[in-house]
Formats: C-alpha cells, sequence, structure tokens
C-alpha cells in the first residue's frame, strides 16, 4: 500500500511538473504605424518557469505578451509554445490584464464560469474559494473592490488550468498591501499548480520578489537578462534582495552601479 | 452632494422625510389644481375655453361608465403598441446587422441617415394618400417614428461595447453567438434602453398628430370629436389621457431598465 500511495505522489508531482509549457520566442518583430516596437526579439521560457519582463513603459512588454496570446500578429518572427499531453497538444494560455475585465454584467460566479461547460461548476466554485472569494459568489462585480476583481480575474484564468499564464500588470492598479498579499497568492497557485508565467510589471520588487528570471527590455530587444538566484520564500528585507533590486532598478534608469563608480 | 441626507434633522425624523420625498413631486400638480379649480368656480375662466377639473373628473366618469372611454383607449394603446413593436423590432435587428457587419454599414447606414432627417409627420399627406385613413396608415407613422431612435442608439451601443471585454471575451476563445450573448448585447443594452426609452415618447406623440389628422376611434378622434360640439370638458379628458398613458410607457420603459441594468450601480435601487 504504501508503494502504491509513493508512486501516486509521483505521478502527481510529475503531472504538477509537466503542466508548464515552454515558450520559444525567435526573432520577433512588431511595428505599428512605422514605429517599431520589438525588433528582432528573442527568448527561451522553459516549462514551468516563472519570467518577469520588465521595462519602461511603452517598451513593448506588454506588446510582447499579446503577441504571444495572439492578439498582437508579428510581422516577422515565431512564437512557438511547447506541446502538452491535453487539448490535442495545444496548451492552454490564459490572460490576467492590468484591469480585471470581469463583465459587470455577470454575477461573481458565471463570470468565473466563463467559457465553462454548467458542469463544471463545483470546480469554478473550488478555485474561487482557494483565492479567499467563495462567499461572493453571487454578487455582482461593481460591488466588490479593485483587489477583490483581480482575485475573480485570477480564479477565472485558474480554472481552466492553464499551462500558460500571462499576466499583464495585474497588480498595477492595487494597494501595496494588496499587491503583496496578491503576489503570495500568485507565487502559491503557481508552486502548486506548476504552469509557465510570463509577468509584465513596472515594478522591479515584484519581479525580483515572484521570478526565476528577471528579463529587461529596452528599445525593443533584451537588455538584461538576470536569473534570480534567491530561494523560496523570498524576504524583500534580505541584503541579496535588496542588492538584485537595486542592480536591476539601476540597469532600468540607465544609472550606473554605486560599486562601480567608487572602482 | 448627500448633505442634506445626512443632517441630524433628517435622521431624527426618518419616517416624516421619507413621507415628504414621496409628496414633494405631487406639490405643484396639486397647487395647479387648486389654483384652476378656484379660477373656473369664481368665473375667471369661462368653461367654453377650459373646464373647471370638477367637470372634467365627471365627464371622465360619465364615459368611461358608458365604456366609450375604454374602447378608445384601447384602439388607441394597441395602435400605439404594434406600431412600436414594429418600428422598433426593425431598428433593432437593422441596428445590430449595420454595428456588427462593415458591408451592412455600407449598405444601408447612408440611406438610413438620409430618411432619418425627414419628420415623420411631414409623411402625413403622402400617407393618407397610400394607405387612406386606415389603421396602417397609423401603424406605419408610428413604426417610421420609433425606428430611428431604436436603430441609432442599438448601431451606438453596439460600437461602443468595451473592446477590453471584446478582447478578453476572444482570450477565452469566444466568438460568433456566444460572444454576442455573453459580451456585445449586455454590453449594448444600456444604450438601446435608452432608445427604447425615447421611442415610447415618440410614439405617443406620432399617434396623437396621426390620430387627431384622421381616425375613426381612438382617443385622438374621441378630443376632435368633441371639439365639433365644444364639449371641452372631453377634450381635457383625452389630453390628460395621454399624459397618463405616455408616464405609464415611461414607468415601463424604467421598469426594464432597473430589472436588465440591475448590474450596473446607477441602475440599483437604492433600499
Amino acid at each position: 500500500m504504501p508503494v502504491a500511495a509513493s508512486s501516486e505522489e509521483i505521478a502527481a508531482a510529475d503531472e504538477r511538473c509537466s503542466r508548464g509549457v515552454s515558450v520559444g520566442i525567435k526573432s520577433v518583430s512588431i511595428a505599428f504605424g512605422g514605429r517599431t516596437v520589438l525588433e528582432n526579439f528573442g527568448i527561451e521560457i522553459s516549462a514551468g518557469e516563472f519570467v518577469a519582463i520588465v521595462g519602461r513603459s511603452g517598451c513593448g512588454k506588454s506588446t510582447l505578451l499579446r503577441s504571444v496570446v495572439g492578439l498582437e500578429t508579428p510581422q516577422t518572427g515565431t512564437i512557438i509554445l511547447g506541446n502538452v499531453r491535453e487539448h490535442n497538444g495545444k496548451p492552454d494560455v490564459r490572460v490576467m490584464f492590468q484591469d480585471s475585465r470581469l463583465l459587470p454584467w455577470r454575477r461573481i460566479l458565471p463570470n468565473v464560469m466563463l467559457g465553462l461547460e454548467p458542469a463544471l461548476i463545483p470546480r469554478a466554485r473550488k478555485v474561487l474559494a482557494q483565492v479567499g472569494l467563495a462567499e461572493r459568489a453571487n454578487d455582482w462585480p461593481a460591488t466588490l473592490s479593485g483587489g477583490q476583481r483581480q482575485r475573480v480575474a485570477l480564479a477565472r484564468a485558474l480554472v481552466h488550468d492553464p499551462n500558460l499564464l500571462l499576466l499583464d500588470e495585474p497588480l498595477g492598479s492595487l494597494d501595496a498591501l494588496t499587491r503583496i498579499e496578491m503576489q503570495q497568492l500568485i507565487e502559491d497557485v503557481w508552486q502548486n499548480r506548476g504552469f509557465t508565467a510570463m509577468l509584465v510589471t513596472h515594478d522591479v520588487a515584484e519581479a525580483v520578489s515572484l521570478a526565476d528570471r528577471v528579463i529587461l527590455i529596452e528599445g525593443g530587444r533584451v537588455a538584461l537578462d538576470e536569473v534570480v538566484n534567491i530561494a523560496r520564500p523570498r524576504t524583500r528585507g534580505s541584503a541579496r534582495f535588496a542588492a538584485l533590486e537595486e542592480r536591476i532598478l539601476g540597469r532600468v534608469l540607465q544609472r550606473r552601479p554605486v560599486a562601480e563608480n567608487r572602482w | 452632494m448627500n448633505q442634506s441626507e445626512e443632517s441630524p434633522a433628517k435622521k431624527n425624523q426618518p419616517r416624516l422625510s421619507i413621507l415628504a420625498k414621496q409628496a414633494l413631486p405631487w406639490v405643484v400638480p396639486t397647487l395647479l389644481l387648486i389654483v384652476w379649480q378656484w379660477a373656473s368656480s369664481a368665473g375667471i375662466l369661462p368653461s367654453r375655453f377650459l373646464p373647471s377639473p370638477r367637470a372634467v373628473v365627471s365627464s371622465f366618469i360619465a364615459l368611461s361608465r358608458s365604456g366609450e372611454l375604454w374602447m378608445h383607449v384601447r384602439v388607441s394603446t394597441l395602435r400605439a403598441l404594434s406600431g412600436f413593436v414594429v418600428g422598433g423590432g426593425v431598428g433593432l435587428l437593422l441596428g445590430l446587422l449595420t454595428a456588427s457587419m462593415h458591408w451592412a454599414e455600407i449598405l444601408l447606414d447612408t440611406t438610413i441617415q438620409m430618411v432619418r432627417n425627414i419628420p415623420p409627420l411631414a409623411l402625413i399627406p403622402l400617407v393618407i394618400l397610400w394607405f387612406g385613413i386606415d389603421e396602417s396608415a397609423k401603424l406605419f407613422l408610428v413604426a417610421l417614428g420609433v425606428f430611428f431612435p431604436v436603430y441609432i442608439n442599438t448601431f451606438h451601443g453596439i460600437r461602443s461595447v468595451d473592446r477590453g471585454l471584446l478582447e478578453m471575451g476572444r482570450t477565452y476563445g469566444l466568438s460568433g453567438w456566444p460572444l454576442y450573448r455573453e459580451i456585445i448585447l449586455p454590453g449594448a443594452l444600456p444604450s438601446i434602453l435608452v432608445g427604447v426609452r425615447f421611442s415610447l415618447g415618440l410614439m405617443w406623440v406620432i399617434l396623437i398628430v396621426a390620430e387627431t389628422i384622421s381616425a375613426r376611434s381612438g382617443i385622438g378622434y374621441m378630443t376632435m370629436n368633441a371639439r365639433e360640439f365644444m364639449q371641452t370638458d372631453i377634450m381635457v379628458v383625452g389630453i390628460l389621457l395621454y399624459a397618463i398613458l405616455g408616464k405609464l410607457a415611461d414607468l415601463l420603459a424604467k421598469g426594464l431598465e432597473r430589472y436588465w441594468l440591475r448590474w450596473n450601480p446607477a441602475y440599483q435601487t437604492a433600499r
């Protein structure tokens, strides 16, 4: 019996690891009305990895995310998502936008159920409970706070059990405390489910606290590709955290690190 | 803005304030009625021009007892509603079509915008020529009049559906009818209902004119007939009936808004 249980555990762990899907972006160029946003852009993201994309406003980080989900079509280059076992090999990709984009005319549970069979109501309720909003299932979105709405948007994405979750500054409009709460929630579900995550953010501290790798886009290209080698759970106060954050922020602002100036 | 609601006096006497709120809209009409009755009784207002409120009430009672009144009301209401259903229905369908399909907009919108600038009532001579003074003439005029507000507001409503929601819907695999049902129609509904409400008002205006000019039954006919015999009390009953029916139509539209737009904080009833 113990043997069977452990093999099940292994299978479960294996399932978790295989949830995520790799993303290969090769020499992608996107221009809007003659203005080049991304130029010959390429990154490789491995399955289950959490990648944060930072950069100044208008650097093309949102465009990159939108082209991964097919909302923008690159003029050149390819975006290839790895294969998965289910859905005929087509990976499930979900987006969380900066605004929650809940349907105001649907109550919370039907919002989470968007595009799902009615038979999956129990699953939607379970995911809603996971984000801590089980008792708000029958409320209108207008009665929720901004943070709660983003949690519903997260539940709506998670109920599909995505292979790739794209986060387009989802916490940008939240207050500082709610942001930290939401970051922990996102980290938890990512660790539990093992999907691949791409997070676009302005907030370097957020990128460092969540991501395995931070990528800086500048002038339509990768300007920095930094692996975050800090064990989870990460504490913002630690010296390594602060040093890394400072280094990335300095690079974003085109400031040379203080230490380099001195030596 | 709600400063007055939070004033201590209001908190101390909530029941009185609710009562006052309910009564306030009726203060001006009541005062007008009193002045009117007084002027009639005092002989300042000759009944040849305007009957006294009491005479209006008694002729209302007499007309409704004989059943004549209800016959006219039924005929007029039926005309108004059937014209509304035909014109509003066509307006809704064409609005949905031109807003959703680019080719339909190119094909139809210019024509519709041109016809829109013709006042439906200007067509009365032609309409009488075409349809005589039959039911179809009134139906045509009302339908034509209510068509445009519904059409324009439907078109506008669909065009102004939140792009972000449409984009979100597409990333969730919605397209075709599901996208329409979940996002486009509910998103356009507030605007469509504005068109409906406007149309309901217009519906009565057009019907009144049409019935006044040519009819053998209906409230307009009753009023015009009374004029022949200088029965000012019946004329006033007819005019007041239009006011009441118009108000009822508006209440109906408001009720629809409250129900269909209950998700919208702007339409939620304060408890």
